[in-house]
């Protein structure tokens, strides 16, 4: 095994069924989202509700990516180096997902409709209503909210959209300048541009983990304003962490059955089976963690969250979402053998992407929509046409930016060699 | 009939040492075993070692562990003493997760440490069984079971020019023993 044997000059294209079927997704997800703004309020209100589920679990399976390569390059590690184009390609896109995160925010935000709180009629918008309907802050108004009023100094729009803003504006910059320093070290060489991004990856990592739980409270937490929960933001990192690791490890997996990636042998399988796998258990881990301390305090204001997600229309998808997370992985990725399976690992991956979708829906749906029947096919129909245009769009970014690098591995990493002869038993 | 029990092959390079596993080996020679100051990469495949059955004893061990206090906390807080705690029900199985998640783990690690000591004869307190010494330090040993491979003087002759240091006929297994 040898440096030479491998054609690294040699580039991703981005042509044939990978676009053709990112561009279905993309119509699909359009005709999705028509089809929810002519099927009445709750229509609409359920693209709303999906058009954000789907662009947070778009960011953060990008900012998964600019995580990963953070810590990797905080770690010094070598093993990652062979296929690390890949969270590179995703931390490119997470400012086209941001944008899309802060479009979608800001129309549900805009967009209002009559409804009736508490007996009386209110223009509420379609995201956010819980706090962002006019008059919950006003001692004057009728629907006053003596919570809500004291949540406003975060939960108010210019401090919300702003923190929005900055941070997901914060995270692509940190993902871009990474990207931009293992671009120019293909280039010069030499241990500038590593010891620069271990700097950077540094930095983004304080800002990151302090930041991170700010983000998804104002983003997902704060669809349930009169609720809280400590645990959310960990529990939203473990998630995003997990779902972004097995988006990596399908696009490489996939890109690898295509004939790219040649030079990634069943080790690296191995050990990004590890972390799916180890990162699966701690999303178990935070999400039981959430689930107890509420269950054992038993505050009303606390349990109404989980006492929602226990009504029969979401009960089976609560269970679901256990399975889909924690068993699936438990028992497809334990043994070795299984995370070196190509087809064992994309297999898994499918299943933990789809299982973290159920685990956005159940964060956001139960605050938002009316849902009647456990099962309604039109609405999963809906659903399933917005996350494959989502998927589409990311498939289709991501992918671009990929075929836009000079070479799939970064050339002149100084741990590239590491990473071509990585071996584990 | 020599009273050798052992032949050690020492070498003070670990190419050299694969090479003279690899003489060996094509003289179908068995190897009893090797030893070195440090891992070599890809030595177990070249050997033929079989795969670490450490993991299986990870899980029983795990399992014991969840089943021990799984029985200790139905014992204790639902059959023998059950107490009213912030008005949950006596078996309340939320509250039995974090006990039985951290003692398999407990029990796992332990026992996967224990497990390894035993089959590595590494107990502390226990004199280690050595082969020779420098095995620890600076140099790279192939040992081969002298009984019922003669004649001896061509296994010296294989490790030898493979380029061994030394050969050593040993007449006892090990150096050191408790």
């Amino acid at each position: 095994m040898s440096t030479h044997q491998h054609s690294f000059n040699e580039r991703f294209e981005f042509a044939g069924k990978a676009k053709t079927l990112s561009l279905v997704g993309i119509v699909i997800g359009i005709v999705g989202v028509l089809a929810g703004f002519f099927g009445g309020e709750e229509g609409i209100q359920n693209t709303f509700s999906n058009l954000l589920l789907s662009s947070y679990y778009f960011v953060g399976v990008c900012v998964a990516g600019v995580f990963f390569l953070a810590y990797q390059y905080m770690a010094q590690s070598g093993w990652s180096v062979a296929f690390l184009r890949i969270p590179q390609a995703f931390a490119k896109t997470l400012v086209f997902a941001a944008i899309t995160l802060l479009i979608v925010v800001a129309a549900g935000l805009l967009v209002h409709h009559e409804e009736v709180l508490e007996g009386h009629k209110v223009s509420a918008p379609y995201l956010y209503a819980h706090w962002a309907t006019k008059g919950l802050t006003d001692p004057k108004s009728e629907i006053y909210d003596k919570i809500i009023t004291g949540k406003s100094a975060f939960l108010n729009l210019p401090f919300f959209y702003g923190t929005l803003i900055v941070l997901l504006g914060l995270y692509s910059l940190f993902g871009r300048l990474l990207v931009k320093y293992s671009n120019s070290e293909d280039v010069l060489g030499g241990m500038l541009n590593y010891n620069k991004s271990f700097k950077i990856s540094a930095i983004f990592l304080v800002i990151f983990g302090f930041t991170f739980p700010i983000y998804s409270f104002g983003a997902v937490m704060s669809l349930e304003a009169h609720w809280f929960s400590t645990m959310f933001g960990w529990y939203n990192l473990a998630a995003v962490h997990v779902s972004g690791l097995a988006v990596i490890a399908l696009t490489l997996i996939i890109l690898k059955q295509n004939g790219y990636f040649e030079w990634v042998n069943e080790s690296h399988m191995q050990d990004l089976g590890k972390l799916i796998f180890g990162f699966s258990i701690f999303w178990t881990y935070v999400w039981f963690a959430q689930f107890f301390l509420t269950w054992y305090a038993n505050m009303p204001e606390e349990s109404v969250y989980f006492y929602k997600r226990w009504e029969p229309e979401y009960k089976w998808w609560f269970w679901l979402n256990i399975i889909l997370n924690f068993l699936a992985p438990l028992l497809l990725l334990m043994k070795n053998n299984d995370k070196r399976s190509l087809n064992r690992m994309k297999f898994a991956a499918i299943i933990i992407i789809i299982g973290h979708w159920l685990d956005y829906y159940l964060m956001i749906m139960p605050g938002t929509i009316k849902k009647e029947h456990m099962f309604n096919l039109v609405e999963f129909a809906q659903d399933m046409a917005i996350f494959a245009g989502f998927a589409g769009l990311f498939s289709f970014l991501m992918l671009s930016t990929l075929s836009k690098f000079e070479s799939l591995v970064p050339k002149k990493h100084p741990l590239l060699e590491e990473s071509l002869h990585h071996h584990i038993y | 009939m020599s009273s050798t029990k052992f032949i050690l092959g020492c070498f003070d390079d670990p190419d050299n040492m694969m090479h003279g596993i690899e003489n060996l080996q094509k003289n179908s020679i068995p190897i009893y075993d090797v030893y070195t100051p440090m891992p070599i990469h890809g030595i177990e495949a070249k050997l033929g070692v079989k795969e670490s059955r450490l993991g299986y004893a990870a899980f029983c061990f795990g399992c014991l562990g969840g089943s021990v206090i799984f029985s200790i906390l139905y014992y204790t807080l639902v059959h023998d003493w059950p107490m009213n705690v912030g008005g949950k029900p006596h078996f309340a199985m939320p509250n039995f997760v974090p006990f039985t998640f951290e003692w398999t783990i407990l029990f796992a690690a332990f026992g996967m440490v224990f497990t390894f000591y035993a089959a590595t004869h590494l107990f502390p307190g226990r004199a280690p069984r050595v082969m020779d010494l420098r095995a620890t330090d600076d140099r790279f040993v192939i040992a081969v079971d002298a009984k019922g491979n003669v004649p001896h003087d061509d296994i010296t002759r294989l490790l030898q020019e493979a380029g061994a240091v030394e050969v050593k006929h040993n007449e006892r297994k090990y150096v050191s023993y408790e």
